[in-house]
C-alpha cells in the first residue's frame, strides 16, 4: 500500500510540463523553426550592439554612389546601405528592438486588462458584465488604424504613445475570450464539485479556473505580440510610430518604397523580417495552444 | 421501520424558480420544483424518477446549494441550511456531496487523480502528511489499484473515472450522496458495477443516497423508496416495489409501461400522447391533466394533493382515494 505513498506525495505538488513540452517541440519541425526564430529575435534584440556590425544611424559616405545612389548589398553593406548611406542591417537589428518592446509591453499590458475585465465579468455575471462587456464592445467598434491617427495626431508620436494605443486595440479580444471560457468554466462539473466539496469562490478561481485560462493567456500574448508588431509597423509606415530617428521596421519600409525600383533591398529587408517575425510568433502560438490543447484533453490535433 | 429518531435529509415545501430569460413583461417563472417535501434516512437510498425536465436535477444542485431556492427549507440532522455562503454552514454542507452524470467532466483534467480526491481531504483540514494514506484507502474502498493515483482523469475509463468521482465525495466524510444520473453515461456491466460498489459502501458506512435516474429498472434495483417527479412536484411517492410494480398514478402507469421488458409484451403499454409541460407555464390544475387520458373536470381546476394510498405509496391524483388516517406509508413521513 506504501508502493505509491511518494508518487502521491510528488503529484500533490505539480505535473512535469516541461518535458512534454520539450519533446512536442523535437517531434514539430515548424514549431522548433519558430521558437529559435523567436528566441533568436529576442536574443538579437537585447544584444543588438553587439550583433550590428555598424552604427544604425552613422550616415556613412561610402554607403551611396558617386552619384548619390544606395550601395547594394555587397562585402561592406550586407544588406545594402539606405538612401542616406546608413547600414540596414544594422538598423533592421536595432529596429528588432523597438518592435519586439512594443510587442512584449503592450501586449503585457493588453493582457493585464483584459484577463482582469473578462474574468471579473465572467465570475460575477449581472450588471457588472453587462457594464463591462458594453465597454469591451465600445472600444472593439473602434477602427483600430484611424484611432490611433487621431489619437496620435493629438498626443504627438512617441514609443509610449504607440505602445498605449496598441494595449488599448488588443486588451477587448483577450477579455471576450476570457469571459467566454469563465462562463463556460463556471458551469463545468468539476466547478460545481468543487464548489459542493465546501471550497471558497477565491479557492475555486485560483485552483480551478485560473490554471484552465493560462494557455488561453500565454497563446493569446504569444499571437498579441505578432498582431502589435503589425500595428506598430503600420504605425511607423504612416510616419506616426516610433518616431524618428529610431530605426522601425515599419519606418524602413516607408522611406525605402520611395526608392523601390532603384534599391528594392530598401524593401525587402524590413517587409522580409516583419513577415518571418510575425509567422514565427504566429507558428509558435498555434503550437502552444496544441500542447495546452493536448495536455487538458488528451487529444492531439 | 420508518419510526427513526430523525431523518438526515429533510426538504420541507422546497421549490426553485428560475426567472424567465426573456426581459420582456409578463416572462413567467420557471418552475423547476414547485413545493417538494420529502425526507432521507440514514442508511437509506431514495430514488427519483422522472423525464427530462421534471426537475430532478434542479433538485439536486438545490440540495448541494449551487441553485438558491425560491422558498422552502432543507434540513440536514436537524440544522437548518439557510445561507450557502456562510462558512459555519459550508461545514454541513459537505455532509452532503454528489457525483455527477459526466465522468468526463466532473474531474478537473488538470489534476491528477490523488489531486482530486486531495482536495475533498484538505476541506476537511487534514494534515498534508495524512493524505497519501487516506487517498490510498480512498481508493481501494472504490475498488481502483493506487498506481492510477498519479494518473490524469483522461488516462482513466468512464468507469473508473465515475470511481473517482465517488472516492471524491466520500473523502468529505458524508452523510448523503447524491448521484445525480451517475450510471447513465456507463455501459451496462460497468453500471452494475458501479451499482454494486455504491451498495457495498452503504453496507459498510450506513451512508445515504439520492440516485437520480430516468431508468427505473436501476432505481429498482438500488432504491429502497422512489419519488416519481413530474413538472417539478413529486407525484408518486413510495417503497419502490410497491411503486414501480403497481403503480397508481397515471403517469407513473405510463412511465413503467414505457420500460421495455424481454417477454415483448406490447399489449398493455401505455401510449404516452404529448410533451412535457413547459415550465414556465405549468397547466393549471394536475400538470399532467393534458396528457392524461383518464382525467376529470376536478383535474383542470384543482392541483392535486400528494397523500398517503390504501396501497401504501402517496400518489398525488384526483383518481385515487387517499386513506383517511394518519397512517404512515411505507417510507413516507406524516403530512402535516
Amino acid at each position: 500500500m506504501n508502493d505509491h505513498f511518494e508518487e502521491i506525495e510528488r503529484s500533490l505538488d505539480s505535473p512535469s510540463f516541461r518535458s512534454r513540452a520539450w519533446h512536442s517541440l523535437k517531434a514539430d519541425k515548424v514549431a522548433f523553426t519558430s521558437v529559435v526564430i523567436v528566441l533568436l529575435l529576442i536574443i538579437v534584440a537585447i544584444c543588438a550592439p553587439w550583433f550590428a556590425p555598424k552604427q544604425p544611424l552613422y550616415q556613412y559616405p561610402d554607403g551611396l554612389s558617386d552619384i548619390g545612389a544606395p550601395q547594394g548589398p555587397g562585402r561592406n553593406f550586407l544588406l545594402g546601405a539606405d538612401q542616406n548611406g546608413r547600414d540596414v542591417l544594422s538598423r533592421l537589428i536595432f529596429g528588432a528592438r523597438v518592435s519586439l518592446t512594443v510587442g512584449v509591453v503592450a501586449t503585457a499590458l493588453a493582457s493585464m486588462i483584459g484577463v482582469t475585465i473578462g474574468a471579473i465579468s465572467g465570475y460575477m455575471g449581472g450588471w457588472v458584465e453587462s457594464i463591462l462587456m458594453r465597454l469591451t464592445d465600445i472600444v472593439l467598434s473602434f477602427p483600430i488604424l484611424l484611432f490611433c491617427i487621431a489619437l496620435i495626431a493629438v498626443t504627438g508620436p512617441s514609443t509610449k504613445n504607440v505602445v498605449l494605443v496598441i494595449a488599448f486595440a488588443y486588451w477587448t479580444y483577450l477579455a471576450r475570450i476570457i469571459r467566454s471560457q469563465v462562463l463556460s468554466l463556471k458551469e463545468r462539473e468539476f466547478i460545481i464539485a468543487a464548489r459542493s466539496l465546501g471550497l471558497t469562490t477565491p479557492q475555486i478561481i485560483r485552483r480551478h479556473i485560473i490554471p484552465h485560462l493560462i494557455p488561453t493567456i500565454i497563446v493569446y500574448s504569444t499571437l498579441g505580440v505578432a498582431t502589435s508588431i503589425l500595428i506598430e509597423a503600420s504605425l511607423s509606415f504612416l510616419g506616426i510610430g516610433v518616431p524618428l530617428p529610431q530605426p522601425s521596421w515599419g519606418e524602413m519600409i516607408s522611406e525605402g518604397q520611395k526608392y523601390f525600383q532603384s534599391a528594392p533591398w530598401l524593401l525587402i529587408a524590413p517587409g522580409v523580417t516583419i513577415i518571418f517575425a510575425v509567422l514565427a510568433f504566429n507558428l509558435m502560438g498555434d503550437w502552444l495552444t496544441d500542447l495546452f490543447d493536448a495536455s487538458s484533453t488528451g487529444v492531439k490535433r | 421501520m420508518n419510526l427513526q429518531p430523525a431523518p438526515l435529509l429533510s426538504v420541507k415545501d422546497l421549490s426553485v424558480h428560475f426567472k424567465g430569460t426573456a426581459k420582456l413583461v409578463g416572462s413567467a417563472p420557471v418552475k423547476a420544483v414547485d413545493g417538494l417535501s420529502f425526507d432521507v434516512y440514514q442508511g437509506e437510498t431514495l430514488g427519483i424518477a422522472g423525464e427530462s425536465g421534471s426537475g430532478k436535477s434542479t433538485l439536486a444542485r438545490a440540495l448541494i446549494g449551487i441553485n438558491k431556492p425560491t422558498s422552502g427549507k432543507i434540513f440536514v440532522r436537524g440544522h437548518e441550511i439557510v445561507d450557502f455562503s456562510n462558512s459555519a454552514l459550508r461545514q454541513i454542507r459537505k455532509k452532503i456531496q454528489m457525483v455527477f452524470q459526466d465522468p468526463y467532466d466532473s474531474l478537473d483534467p488538470l489534476f491528477t487523480i490523488s489531486q482530486s480526491i486531495a482536495e475533498g481531504l484538505q476541506v476537511r483540514d487534514l494534515p498534508r502528511s495524512e493524505i497519501p494514506t487516506e487517498v490510498l484507502r480512498l481508493l481501494e474502498t472504490v475498488k481502483l489499484p493506487g498506481s492510477l493515483a498519479t494518473r490524469y482523469p483522461k488516462e482513466l475509463s468512464g468507469g473508473q473515472r465515475q470511481r473517482v468521482a465517488i472516492a471524491r465525495a466520500l473523502a468529505t466524510n458524508p452523510d448523503l450522496i447524491i448521484c445525480d444520473e451517475a450510471v447513465a453515461a456507463l455501459d451496462v456491466s460497468v453500471r452494475a458495477q458501479i451499482l454494486n460498489l455504491l451498495q457495498d459502501i452503504q453496507e459498510q458506512t450506513g451512508i445515504s443516497f439520492i440516485f437520480i435516474s430516468h431508468d427505473l429498472s436501476t432505481l429498482r434495483y438500488i432504491s429502497k423508496n422512489v419519488a416519481i417527479m413530474y413538472a417539478g412536484k413529486i407525484i408518486e411517492h413510495g417503497d419502490s416495489d410497491a411503486v414501480l410494480t403497481h403503480p397508481q398514478h397515471p403517469y407513473t402507469r405510463a412511465l413503467v409501461s414505457a420500460v421495455p421488458n424481454i417477454a415483448g409484451n406490447k399489449g398493455d403499454k401505455i401510449k404516452s400522447i404529448g410533451e412535457p409541460p413547459d415550465l414556465a407555464n405549468v397547466p393549471s390544475g394536475c400538470a399532467f391533466n393534458p396528457r392524461c387520458r383518464e382525467s376529470v373536470a376536478q383535474c383542470l381546476i384543482q392541483t392535486p394533493q400528494l397523500l398517503p394510498t390504501a396501497q401504501g405509496p402517496k400518489v398525488a391524483c384526483h383518481l385515487i382515494p387517499p386513506i383517511e388516517s394518519l397512517q404512515l406509508s411505507p417510507g413516507g413521513e406524516r403530512r402535516e
